[in-house]
């Protein structure tokens, strides 16, 4: 369990900061840091397990049917990237917290940072190649909406456009390849997968899924000719590319390539593809990181290059480089995150990461310099930082390697590669740090606070510690790693002297070749910048606009605003795919016979479709519409009754009196006749439209009643049960509040919204506006009633007022047994007093009755919840019932059910609903200068009434 | 009484189709509520049609109507009232922020005052 609970804990902790944003931002890098540590301690308690060589597995069924379910597995592999992600999160939510400005919204960051995270461990702890696609996609989404936090920046979005473009699409083709490896090996569980490695690479399939899961990868790892979207997605927060693009979310395809190395790697294509592409990227990212001017851009291009050189060793196929590369991993994530907070340091300080305005930090920011000093050397490969010990075993495992037939061409270019590696990172010390003062720079650089060098100090201090003693700090871990790598046991020995072998002349041939090139910068980045090179972002733009513009035209042409639009397509779709469905099958005449017609029903049916062809005709009169309505909904009712239906009646004619109400009260508001803006021509359309799918719709519900049910329906096991197991006699209210109690749990939830939302919306139109203006100029454009608060009226709704509320409480109380219960008691009760409303005038009552609706709606879905989770102490599920029957002396035996508090909480929830609605439109009345009555009643008996010339 | 049931469902479908293609707020909620009826009907019919048989448990009944479709009914009774009065609250705002009830922007069809 504990594993799943690793991977869901960075989800749970994206959630506080989005809520707690208010608390402050402490209070938001808290709640994500307390998330992050937890996480960890729950990885640290797996660690001796893994040590010892242990996998750890957990599994949760969540789709058997499809193959995809929640299976997770910990080795040593994924430990190491579950620390990675997990660590260098940690120290980045700290930095963050002090990177970001005041102005940026803190609590969107952490939010997006967490998923990311979470998004990220799923990857690397899943079993099951479909969720680990799911996390796949994620870390894509994530990561998009990372690169384009800051939304205000062109950059920042095109970049982001980029990256989930390139790195989506690599996706896709990754599904396809892992489709493929799942259907060749016959599970999608990982760990069957990897046992599988004659049969993957026996199958012609191989080849496809191959080529189709490394295309996941490169694009992922920026790997060439896919390196592109890196450096643009550098338009990102510092904090992000810190901890995407150097630490977690460009490795999740090494990672990859590493999970699937026991039965991908070995082959001539896999050796020629990955070390080639790996080889390639690491000369090319080296090479334009050398000529970059911007710190990001450099340390971006660095970063492609390294990916590369790890893509290469993963390329070999042999144990002893997926030993360096794992090694090196490590080592990387160490100096690139602590050299892009560095960088992100000297930016927010200087106010410029452009290296040509910048050098002479050394003595304005010492304790950044030192940092980047640390971590640039070990970048470079300087003895006896970490970074010096894989680059000179990467050097031995090329010297071993035969490539494309040639024993010293590998070594000759990775040569290259490390030379150019050397040269960037003595640029970045040398033009950045060293050097005179200058005297413009943008903002005086001073070193930040603690808050901002902590992370990256605590990283040099890794570097130098993991270079000194590599082998008490990481040698255990680089062992159980490589080993979950390639399946055996690992042999690792890291040490600083390996003898005068040739990788170490290699090495000193890079390093003084990086100082000659250093000395020779400037002739040659006149060289680099007269020379014709492609621009890939042109390339990428120009490839995507015609999809853009294409996908555009289609969008615009379906979507264009017009919402009478949506509805004809929709329409027209729902009806042509239910006639082809007809014309595609047999049809036979339905057997069942038809119920007799007496007279009464027929009277019904005559009001009602005359009603409706009425409504039709006349529905540009909205005063006579909601009349026509009005009758439409009774004998709607009346149906229900007349067909064995009282629960729905007595529902349908009291939600039919609220909504007549509302509709009223609107349309004081609104024009009293619609404006006739379609063409005959279009009305016809129309009508077309609509008198066929009426056609349809009645056709299918009559073909519907004239069969038997195809399946055995599970109305008789609610029959059956209602009284048994609910303790109920009234089946349709037994359903509602127990055997389908959670749907009604939902349904008083989203009742609560809905009112939530009109009294929001009526907030937002009583503020200062244009709405609010025209309310408070209103003219009313019909006459006004003399006598707005009739005395007979309000003499006879206070009479009716109790027995009204004592008729709801009859009607709660009854619902178990008998057609009733909480949904049609509150509307009765909700009616009572909207009729108070009506009859005496809105602020004469609102003034009379203590009862806040708001606090209705919430005691309601509390006390439905409340009794919900009462039934977990019973040991049961959520919202089971338990009822029994009480006899007291006086009183004949009657039924106690808890039932009831959950109908209590219905109840609540539909008074206060409907409540807060009228109230909400009465409040927009007053606004526009609806007077406040003083007396309930506009004629008083006995009071001397003043008559006015009208 | 089935094809009476049938036919009442499809001229409100038909109505309400109608009213939801005008073009000014009213009619389009007006036709939301017609649309909902007839919903609503269709799924309890489509518990077949029961005349004088309780839903309620009775040991001495010799039938019951179908007690499920009344159930889902119910609710969407309630929930349709809810979203109806959140549609004439978007269109009521609507209204008074901008002084016109039409629902659309595109300006392709002229008033013809019919």
């Amino acid at each position: 369990m504990s594993l799943a609970l690793i991977a869901a804990l960075p989800f749970l902790g994206a959630l506080l900061p989005g809520l707690m944003i208010r608390a402050g931002k402490n209070a938001c890098a808290l709640a994500a840091a307390s998330a992050t540590t937890l996480a960890l301690i729950l990885l640290g308690l797996n660690a001796p397990a893994v040590f010892r060589g242990e996998v750890i597995q957990t599994r949760i069924e969540w789709l058997p049917q499809l193959g995809l379910n929640a299976n997770f597995f910990l080795d040593g592999l994924g430990f190491l990237f579950t620390g990675l992600i997990l660590g260098i999160g940690l120290l980045i939510i700290l930095y963050a917290r002090f990177y970001l400005a005041k102005s940026d919204p803190m609590g969107q960051f952490y939010t997006y940072l967490m998923l990311f995270q979470g998004a990220m461990v799923g990857i690397v702890l899943s079993d099951n190649v479909l969720l680990l696609l799911v996390f796949w996609e994620l870390t894509s989404l994530s990561s998009f909406l990372l690169i384009g936090y800051w939304k205000h920046l062109p950059e920042g979005r095109q970049g982001a456009r980029m990256a989930l473009t390139v790195t989506g699409a690599g996706g896709l083709a990754m599904i396809a390849g892992m489709l493929i490896l799942g259907q060749i090996a016959g599970s999608y569980d990982l760990s069957v997968i990897l046992t599988q490695k004659e049969a993957i690479q026996a199958s012609d399939w191989y080849l496809p899924a191959l080529i189709l899961i490394l295309i996941g990868a490169f694009t992922k790892s920026a790997q060439f000719p896919f390196h592109f979207w890196l450096p643009h997605a550098m338009a990102a927060p510092t904090p992000v590319s810190a901890y995407l693009h150097s630490a977690t979310m460009v490795k999740a395809g090494l990672f990859l390539m590493a999970r699937m190395w026991p039965v991908l790697a070995g082959t001539e294509a896999w050796f020629l593809i990955v070390s080639t592409t790996g080889l390639i990227t690491m000369i090319i990212g080296a090479k334009i990181a050398f000529f970059k001017d911007d710190l990001k851009a450099l340390l971006a291009f660095s970063t492609v290059s390294h990916l590369g050189l790890i893509t290469m060793l993963l390329g070999f196929g042999t144990e002893e480089a997926a030993v360096v590369a794992i090694f090196h991993i490590i080592n990387h994530a160490t100096f690139k995150a602590a050299l892009f907070m560095s960088a992100g340091i000297v930016d927010h300080e200087a106010h410029t990461r452009d290296i040509r305005r910048l050098g002479g930090l050394r003595t304005l920011m010492p304790l950044t310099f030192t940092i980047v000093t640390v971590a640039a050397l070990s970048m470079a490969g300087i003895p006896p930082l970490n970074g010096f010990l894989s680059k000179e075993m990467m050097l031995e495992e090329a010297v071993h390697t035969v490539w494309w037939s040639s024993p010293w061409l590998l070594p000759a270019l990775a040569t290259i590669g490390a030379l150019f590696s050397v040269a960037y990172s003595f640029r970045l010390i040398a033009h950045v740090f060293l050097g005179p003062v200058r005297d413009d720079y943008p903002a005086k650089p001073h070193d930040p606070g603690f808050g901002l060098w902590a992370a990256p100090a605590f990283l040099a201090v890794l570097v130098v510690l993991i270079g000194v003693l590599p082998m008490p700090m990481v040698g255990d871990l680089v062992k159980v790693t490589a080993s979950a790598v390639t399946g055996e046991a690992a042999y690792v020995k890291i040490y600083h002297w390996h003898g005068f072998v040739p990788a170490l002349f290699l090495s000193l041939t890079a390093v003084g070749g990086g100082f000659v090139m250093l000395g020779l910068y400037r002739p040659l980045a006149r060289l680099w910048d007269r020379a014709p090179r492609p621009e890939a972002k042109a390339i990428f733009d120009g490839l995507m606009e015609p999809f853009a513009e294409r996908s555009r035209r289609v969008t615009e042409a379906l979507h264009d605003g017009a919402l009478t639009r949506y509805f004809a397509i929709a329409t027209v779709t729902i009806v042509a795919a239910a006639a082809f469905a007809f014309w595609g099958a047999p049809y036979a005449p339905g057997l069942r016979a038809m119920t007799p017609v007496a007279a009464v029903p027929l009277i019904g049916w005559t009001l009602l479709v005359g009603a409706t062809i009425a409504l039709f005709l006349y529905h540009r009169n909205r005063l006579l519409a909601l009349v026509l309505v009005g009758i439409i909904g009774l004998m709607v009712s009346v149906g229900f009754v007349y067909l064995s239906a009282p629960d729905l009646a007595l529902t349908q004619i009291s939600v039919e009196v609220a909504t007549v109400i509302l509709l009223l009260l609107a349309l004081n508001f609104l024009p009293k006749r619609s404006a006739n803006l379609s063409t005959p021509a279009r009305r016809t359309r129309d009508a077309v439209i609509a008198g066929v799918t009426g056609l349809g719709v009645g056709a299918l519900i009559y073909a519907l009643m004239l069969r038997d049910f195809a399946f055995p329906t599970i109305a008789d096991y609610h029959l059956a049960n209602a009284k048994s197991g609910g303790g109920g006699t009234n089946v349709v209210n037994v359903i509602l509040v127990d055997f389908r109690g959670y749907d009604t749990f939902g349904e008083i939830t989203v009742l609560g919204i809905a009112a939530l939302v009109i009294f929001a919306l009526t907030e937002a139109l009583l503020r200062a506006g244009p709405a609010n203006d025209r309310l408070t100029g209103w003219i009313p454009d019909a006459r006004r009633a003399g006598d707005r608060h009739p005395l007979m009226l309000v003499v006879a709704t206070r009479m009716i007022l109790p027995i009204a509320l004592m008729v709801g409480v009859y009607i709660f109380l009854r619902g178990h047994n008998q057609p009733g219960g909480g949904f049609i008691a509150g509307l009765v009760v909700a009616i009572a007093l909207v009729m108070q409303y009506m009859a005496s005038g809105f602020a004469w009552t609102q003034a009379r009755q203590k009862i806040d609706y708001h606090a209705l709606i919430a005691a309601g879905v509390l006390i439905a919840a409340a009794c919900g989770i009462g039934a977990w102490f019973n040991g049961m599920p959520f919202l089971t019932s338990a009822f029994g029957y009480v006899h007291l002396p006086p009183l004949e035996e009657f039924e106690l059910a808890t039932a009831a508090i959950f109908d209590l909480g219905v109840f609540l929830t539909v008074v206060g609903a409907v409540m807060l609605a009228l109230a909400s439109i009465s409040r927009i009345a007053i606004r526009a200068g609806e007077t406040v009555n003083v007396r309930p009643y506009e004629i008083e008996p006995g009071r001397p009434v003043k008559i006015e010339e009208a | 009484m089935e094809l009476l049931v049938a036919s009442a469902i499809g001229t409100m479908t038909a109505c309400g189709i109608y009213l939801i293609l005008r073009r000014t707020t009213f009619p389009v909620i007006v036709g939301l509520a017609m649309l909902s009826y007839a919903v609503n009907v269709f799924i309890f019919a489509s518990g077949r049609l029961a005349l004088a048989m309780p839903p309620i448990y009775d040991p001495a009944t010799k039938g019951y109507t179908d007690p499920l479709t009344q159930a889902l009914v119910l609710t969407a009774i309630v929930i349709s009232f809810g979203m109806t009065a959140v549609i004439v609250m978007m269109a009521l705002g609507a209204f008074l922020e901008h002084g016109s009830d039409r629902i659309d922007t595109d300006d392709d069809a002229p008033e013809d005052g019919a």
